[in-house]
């Protein structure tokens, strides 16, 4: 990015926002010290003891973490009690093979068999198994089963990372995490924005280096750096942590106005818990609710009633506000065991958003059949992803339609609510007219990708996904001059909306309604603020 | 194994397996944890021509990959082996409920 500096600089993707400049540090997958191994009766004993304390932290850690990361751990515990699974490995000792070398090759065995699965959940398990691994062996090998000593305040680099490595790491002196791999949608970047470390992903490869400053905004890595990048780097530090202080005092101001129209800010949420974030209560309502997290959970696909009860909790919550509801976007990047379609050979092309609903409508209709129901409780809105042509919208309507019809037939409180599309396939975008509904929300995020031919999880292709690109500005702003003609409400959801680079552009393109994270809300309405006042950039 | 031993009754069932996402590791362990309370040996299979597994087992019930609406059979025997596949049986078709059955 820089050519007049000394130390390398790498480009990532941002996972967690935040600044850390410290020791960089870099986590090995495995720290294979040598290791004598004794007769059989002291391998077994050291295997057996090694089991005993992994199966003590993992329970500390599962105490400790609670919620989500609790779950993760659980099925490691369960594995450690399977005597199917650990007798095997006591027995090759008996035959003379070291314990190490006996553990590591019964579990990448299972590693191998998960990894090779068609099932998504099932490889996704494979990090779980490998995480088990690595803790057994580190005790083994004299470890003890510590993280090696960390420094206060280091930015930590591994290829990727578990969540249990996550959690035993002090992060009470800041720090951050560079990964070569990983991804913003993984546990451990959960935990990360939880917790507020920032972490950077898919880095590529690095070199080793004494220091490192790593800008979880800009998705940077800077290795070695001189005094300039020092001083570059702090000034960012500094800019960020005053714009977040002022940002939440400009919170608490009634609502965004930019040359004198009101912009609408809206929240997206993945699920309920997001709206007890401290910042949620100052928005204008819920732009995208997604609904995904439903179908991932621990008991599948939840039935009319517990869908009914999700989305009423957060109608309860908006009051007044609308709360936009996205039907099950599922496909794509996005698989679910059991509903969306294997072995397509390109997903993001494929069976995905209301294309699968439709196809599936014993999913499709249980939610509508909630939404409907819920619809009588506040302002609901409910939205359709990824769709192609009008004709897709109108089945939509007619099978939502006529469950509402059957609800009320029963005597059961429903109604339609508005409905309306997002924006994310170039022909929508394009053909706009077409779709008769209530408001369009644009997906930047899909759009940019189909757009520019760009698979947005390919690190390799970062240069190319430039949501400013003229021909995805074409489109946002044509989608804004359809909804200001035709007099209904066009706004944009997608990652775009949360980072304030694009806000300008967003705003020059007609838009006046913005659905962002709760946690960008008080940067962005600043971001306005500024720019509504003449601070440049407008 | 099972099949040949004389050793005490048999009970078997048969359950449908309407978890969503089919039998992953939330689901193997509130399987494998239920069938460790019992003292009966306990054997599972998601299809009928498949070698039976040890139900308290989490490895192995794992590697059942057991897709949703596959039919999970179950067989047990020991001193409380109907009490044991009443249980499983119960637990499969709640789908799981988080709080113990």
């Amino acid at each position: 990015m820089r050519a007049d500096v000394a130390g390398p600089a790498y480009r990532g993707r941002t996972a967690s926002i935040g600044f850390a400049r410290g020791p960089f540090i870099r986590l090995s997958a495995r720290e294979n010290s040598a290791r004598t191994p004794g007769s059989p009766q002291d391998e077994a004993l050291a295997l057996r003891g090694a089991i005993q304390s992994s199966s003590e932290q993992i329970a500390e850690l599962a105490a400790a973490a609670g919620g989500e990361a609790t779950q993760i751990l659980e099925f490691q515990v369960a594995l450690l009690e399977d005597q199917d699974f650990i007798d095997p490995i006591f027995t090759s000792l008996v035959q003379g093979t070291p314990a190490d070398i006996a553990w590591s090759s019964a579990l990448d065995e299972q590693i191998a068999d998960y990894d090779t699965a068609s099932d998504e959940y099932l490889k996704a398990r494979s990090s779980d198994l490998a995480d088990l691994r690595d803790r057994v062996l580190r005790i083994l090998n004299g470890g003890e089963g510590l993280v090696p000593e960390i420094p206060s305040g280091a930015v930590i680099c591994a290829d990727d990372l578990p969540p249990s490595r996550f959690l035993e790491i002090d992060w009470s002196g800041g720090g951050g995490l560079a990964l070569l791999r990983g991804s913003p949608t993984s546990h451990v970047a959960m935990l990360a924005r939880a917790r507020g470390i920032p972490m950077v992903v898919q880095l590529g490869s690095v070199p080793d280096a004494a220091i490192a400053l790593l800008d979880g905004e800009g998705a940077t890595l800077e290795l070695n750096p001189n005094a300039e990048q020092i001083g570059l780097f702090e000034r960012r530090r500094e800019i960020h942590r005053r714009s977040r202080a002022s940002a939440r005092a400009i919170l608490r101001r009634p609502a965004a106005t930019w040359r004198g129209e009101r912009i609408r800010l809206l929240i997206n949420i993945q699920r309920v818990e997001d709206l007890e974030h401290a910042d949620a209560q100052y928005a204008d309502g819920i732009g995208l609710m997604r609904t995904e997290f439903l179908l991932s959970g621990p008991e599948g696909i939840p039935d009319e009633e517990t869908q009914y009860r999700t989305y009423d909790e957060v109608l309860r919550w908006a009051d007044k506000r609308p709360v936009t509801i996205r039907t099950f976007d599922a496909g794509g990047d996005k698989p679910v065991s059991g509903f969306t379609p294997e072995g397509e050979a390109n997903p993001f092309l494929g069976l995905r958003g209301l294309r699968l609903c439709l196809a599936r409508p014993d999913v499709f209709e249980v939610q509508l059949r909630a939404l409907a129901r819920a619809a009588v409780r506040g302002n609901l809105k409910v939205m359709f992803p990824m769709v192609t042509m009008a004709a897709e919208l109108e089945t939509a309507r007619t099978v939502f339609t006529e469950i509402v019809a059957d609800l009320q037939a029963r005597g059961i409180a429903a109604i339609l609510p508005e409905l309306g599309i997002m924006v994310e396939v170039p022909a929508a975008a394009m053909a706009i007219g077409d779709f008769k509904c209530a408001f369009f929300s644009i997906g930047s995020n899909d759009l940019a990708q189909y757009v520019l031919a760009c698979d947005r999880s390919n690190g390799a292709l970062g240069n190319l996904i430039d949501p400013l690109h003229p021909a995805v500005l074409e489109l946002i702003a044509r989608a804004a001059e359809h909804g200001r003609r035709a007099g209904v409400s066009v706004s944009l959801c997608g990652d775009m909306a949360s980072d304030p680079r694009f806000i300008p552009a967003l705003l020059h393109c007609g838009l006046r309604e913005l659905s962002v994270n709760a946690s960008s809300l008080a940067q962005i309405k600043q971001t306005i603020d500024r720019l509504g006042h003449g601070g440049g950039g407008g | 194994m099972l099949e040949t031993s004389a050793n005490g009754p048999f009970v078997s069932g048969k359950v449908a397996l309407v978890h969503a996402v089919g039998m992953h590791a939330r689901p193997a362990v509130k399987l494998t944890k239920l069938a460790k309370r019992f003292q009966a040996q306990i054997s599972i299979r998601a299809s009928a021509t498949a070698d039976w597994i040890n139900a308290k087992s989490v490895a192995k019930v794992m590697a059942l990959r057991a897709p949703p609406n596959s039919t999970i059979e179950i067989k047990a025997f020991g001193e409380d082996a109907d009490a044991a596949v009443a249980a499983l049986i119960e637990l499969v078709s709640a789908d799981f409920p988080d709080r113990d059955p």
